[in-house]
């Protein structure tokens, strides 16, 4: 195999990046590279620019820029919205952005490309969802889970939580960051020709597929749970929030969760293992009161949801 | 030399101090440049833009330089170089069409509804005053 295209010099500089290589010798002008089993001739200028290329280009999901991470994220909320439909009171998901707003400006991760938005979905299962670049989900199930205010932060930090680790674009499988990059690098015009775009659309469709798998169907790691417990837990004090209340609502959930329903429990370490694992950190519960004013807006926005 | 950094979110702000309460002296956009004053705050870098010094969080900054409409030049320097940020590239507005196109099914007008609702930072500050949220600290 000889290269001689575009195309062919970014796969084998993918490959490189992705396999590793060595040199198998010089032949006069050529050196011969060992790509996954096969020889490939080429100059010894084109080696040290595949070299260069398959360095570069051999990312993980970080070589995604915030602006396609947004992009992933819009199609990967119209796909849990297709699960889990949007619940269109506008008082109530005002209420749920402005402290879900307030807890992401305070965050590690403030800016993400296009701002963190906060939506509750139409539904009585227990479950909530973060798609990357900030676009957080909450079921009226899980609201009942809240006795006020400070439980909902709770909840709303769990989720900021999971965006700013990136969790979701963690979930994309390697293989699709390899192909977006190549496909990418194809583009020499300003345009996409049809088939790069059809190209560029299977792998943004097999990512996305990735990512709501994760979300809806196997659940996130139990390491990254628990990241987003320590994050969640840290940003509530760091607002001023009482991180009582991520326990409080823990334990609601606990006993309001159908261990074989396919939400929350399904894709979620147990509430009692999450409460044992913020404990070291919060303190066994203890009962807290709010100030008057903070308890009278969650009663009237959220209790009647 | 001076050591310059790039907007990489639609729009950020530069605040009077380090924190998410402070005041916004100005705006930024997608692509802006501006300068690094000093990095020493955690979380947050003091940058120049124009005639404005203040803070920016380093979330909405990179030290790649994004190219705002990216040729064929600028996509063959960043295959192979660190230091370059395509705007528009990969999946975009065109891949959510076509994506949109062979999903129609799917309600894309309810993430639109969803972005509408941004809160500004006075809404911000009143929400917290009113409920008493008083951040570690203390208020900004």
């Amino acid at each position: 195999m000889k290269i001689e295209t575009r195309r062919e010099f970014l796969n084998a500089a993918l490959t490189l990046g992705a396999a590793g290589f060595f040199m198998a010798g010089c032949q006069a002008a050529d050196t011969v590279i060992q790509v996954a089993g096969a020889n490939l001739p080429v100059s010894s200028g084109q080696a040290e620019s595949l070299v260069e290329v398959g360095q570069a280009v051999m990312k993980t999901f970080e070589s995604f820029t915030p602006e396609q991470e947004y992009y992933l994220g819009r199609t990967i909320s119209a796909t849990v919205l297709d699960k889990y439909p949007a619940f269109d009171n506008g008082p109530a998901n005002d209420y749920v952005n402005l402290v879900g707003q307030t807890l992401a400006a305070a965050s590690d991760r403030p800016d993400t490309f296009g701002g963190y938005r906060f939506q509750i979905q139409d539904s009585n299962e227990i479950n909530a969802f973060a798609a990357p670049g900030g676009f957080i989900f909450v079921t009226r199930g899980l609201l009942r889970c809240c006795k006020d205010e400070d439980a909902l932060a709770g909840v709303l930090a769990h989720e900021i939580g999971h965006v700013e680790k990136m969790h979701g674009l963690r979930a994309i499988k390697q293989s699709r960051i390899t192909d977006a990059l190549t496909t990418i690098g194809m583009e020499g015009a300003k345009q996409f020709t049809p088939q790069e775009l059809n190209l560029l659309t299977e792998t943004f469709s097999k990512s996305i597929q990735d990512v709501t798998n994760t979300l809806i169907v196997s659940g996130y790691s139990r390491g990254q749970e628990r990241e987003a417990d320590m994050a969640a837990a840290a940003l509530l004090s760091r607002v001023g929030y009482n991180p009582q209340g991520l326990l409080h609502m823990l334990q609601q959930m606990e006993g309001r969760i159908n261990p074989d329903a396919p939400d929350f429990a399904k894709t979620h370490p147990s509430p009692e293992d999450r409460i044992a694992t913020l404990e070291p950190t919060l303190g066994a519960y203890t009962p807290y009161t709010l100030p008057e004013p903070r308890i009278e807006r969650f009663v009237a926005q959220i209790a009647w949801v | 030399m001076e050591n310059l950094m790039s907007v990489q979110v639609k729009q950020s702000h530069i605040r009077k101090g380090a924190s998410f309460l402070s005041p916004i002296l100005g705006l930024l956009a997608y692509g802006d440049r501006v300068a690094v004053v000093d990095d020493t705050s955690s979380g947050w870098i003091r940058v120049k833009s124009g005639r404005v010094t203040g803070f920016v969080h380093e979330s909405a900054l990179t030290t790649k330089k994004v190219v705002l409409n990216p040729g064929a030049k600028d996509v063959e320097k960043a295959a192979s170089s660190e230091e370059y940020a395509l705007a528009g590239k990969g999946f975009n507005e065109e891949v959510e069409g076509k994506f949109r196109e062979e999903n129609p099914h799917l309600n894309f007008a309810a993430v639109d509804r969803m972005e509408t609702r941004q809160i500004s930072l006075v809404q911000m500050q009143e929400f917290m005053a009113r409920g008493r949220i008083v951040p570690r600290g203390g208020a900004a």
